[in-house]
């Protein structure tokens, strides 16, 4: 059965899908922007590894090194 | 089904219908006093953070009006103000507003968690869960009360706004809930007066409908005295001030003389005028809260300056 590549229902719901895309774009970039917004605020980048919940000895500043 | 419907079964819903299922009208309204409630809020907030916090907040409203619409369908389809929205109008099926509603309100606790707190997050769950659930299940369809604790859920947004910014609740946040919540009763019954409304065709307890136009003059009156302490107790906070107080004091003498002039008229004296002081009163308490929450705005704008506040 040979598929038809541009079906009616493309044209019927083109509307829909480019609100669709766009919606989605913007939510990729208010994501994005979140992520940056929230790193910078860290102030000190090494803070963000401090999120992954595990300890991590290789981030605590040593006593006598800052 | 509706005959609208049953015509147009082959009718593909666009973006604009999905969009009319948010309620656009009520979420300008949304926008605008969870804005002021974030902006005199003592903390600064980052510009982005703060978007995206407002815009949380009017999805998740949407979201609610999108789970209303879908509840309220059957009773939609009675009335003729509400007889064109998407699902009454066969447009959109209320499968998909109901999918649109929830998804929409999971996207936007969730990302208001994630981008600022969890107190702000459970205030957005708490006003979609009680005007979706308490006030579109149960208080629409039972008590003439329904649009004095329904009010709740409008009130909710300013104080959402303020949480965004400081991550909890004060004496300013709550007294702005109650600016709202006690203006919205006379607001709605002054509109209610002259609009002829179709509630009882569709069963929907209205108190003008259910204990009658007099009993409704009078507890437009009775909301409006109790509205003038909340106003001007706001002033007296940390986010009040001279301006604020001075356009309270304005606004409270007109919105109660208007009060007072409703109470004292009669059926009779409004056929006679066509409800010309029903439709000034419902037009100055739209002056009235949008006067009140720009004077918090000025406020705060001064006070960036050492001015304003006591």
């Amino acid at each position: 059965m040979a598929m038809k590549v541009e079906h009616e229902v493309h044209g019927r719901r083109k509307n829909r899908n480019y609100g669709v895309l766009i919606l989605l774009l913007c939510f990729v970039g208010i994501v994005l922007g979140l992520t940056v917004v929230k790193v910078i605020q860290l102030g000190d980048a090494r803070k963000f590894e401090a999120t992954d919940h595990v300890a991590r000895p290789q981030i605590i500043p040593e006593e006598g090194n800052e | 089904m509706s005959d609208i419907s049953m015509q147009d079964s082959s009718y593909e819903a666009n973006m604009g219908d999905y969009f009319a299922l948010l309620k656009p009208r009520v979420m300008s309204l949304v926008v605008f006093t969870a804005l002021v409630g974030l902006l005199v809020a003592p903390v600064p907030v980052h510009p982005f953070i703060g978007f995206v916090g407002i815009l949380c907040i009017a999805v998740g409203a949407g979201a609610s009006g999108a789970l209303n619409m879908w509840w309220d369908a059957d009773i939609d389809q009675l009335m003729k103000r509400t007889a064109t929205r998407p699902i009454p109008s066969g447009r959109v099926e209320p499968g998909e507003a109901l999918g649109i509603g929830l998804a929409l309100s999971g996207f936007a606790i969730v990302l208001l968690a994630l981008a600022t707190n969890f107190l702000a997050a459970s205030l957005l769950a708490f006003t979609i869960f009680f005007y979706a659930v308490v006030y579109s299940m149960y208080l629409k369809r039972s008590t003439p009360h329904n649009i004095v604790i329904g009010g709740a859920a409008g009130a909710f947004p300013p104080m959402i706004g303020w949480a965004v910014a400081t991550g909890g609740v004060s004496i300013e946040s709550v007294l702005m809930f109650a600016l709202i919540f006690m203006w919205t009763p006379p607001h709605f019954w002054a509109l209610a007066l002259f609009v002829k409304s179709d509630y009882g065709r569709a069963g929907v307890p209205m108190l003008t409908e259910t204990h009658g136009r007099d009993t409704t003059r009078r507890h437009v009156l009775i909301y409006t005295i109790a509205l003038v302490p909340v106003a001007l107790g706001l002033g007296l906070t940390s986010i009040g001030g001279p301006f604020y107080m001075a356009v309270a004091v304005v606004m409270n003498l007109w919105f109660l003389k208007g009060a007072i002039d409703i109470s004292r008229r009669d059926d009779a004296a409004c056929e006679a005028d066509k409800h010309k002081v029903e439709i000034n009163v419902f037009k100055v308490s739209l002056y009235y809260l949008f006067a009140h929450f720009l004077a918090l705005l000025f406020e705060a704008a001064l006070r960036q300056y050492g001015l304003g506040g006591w």
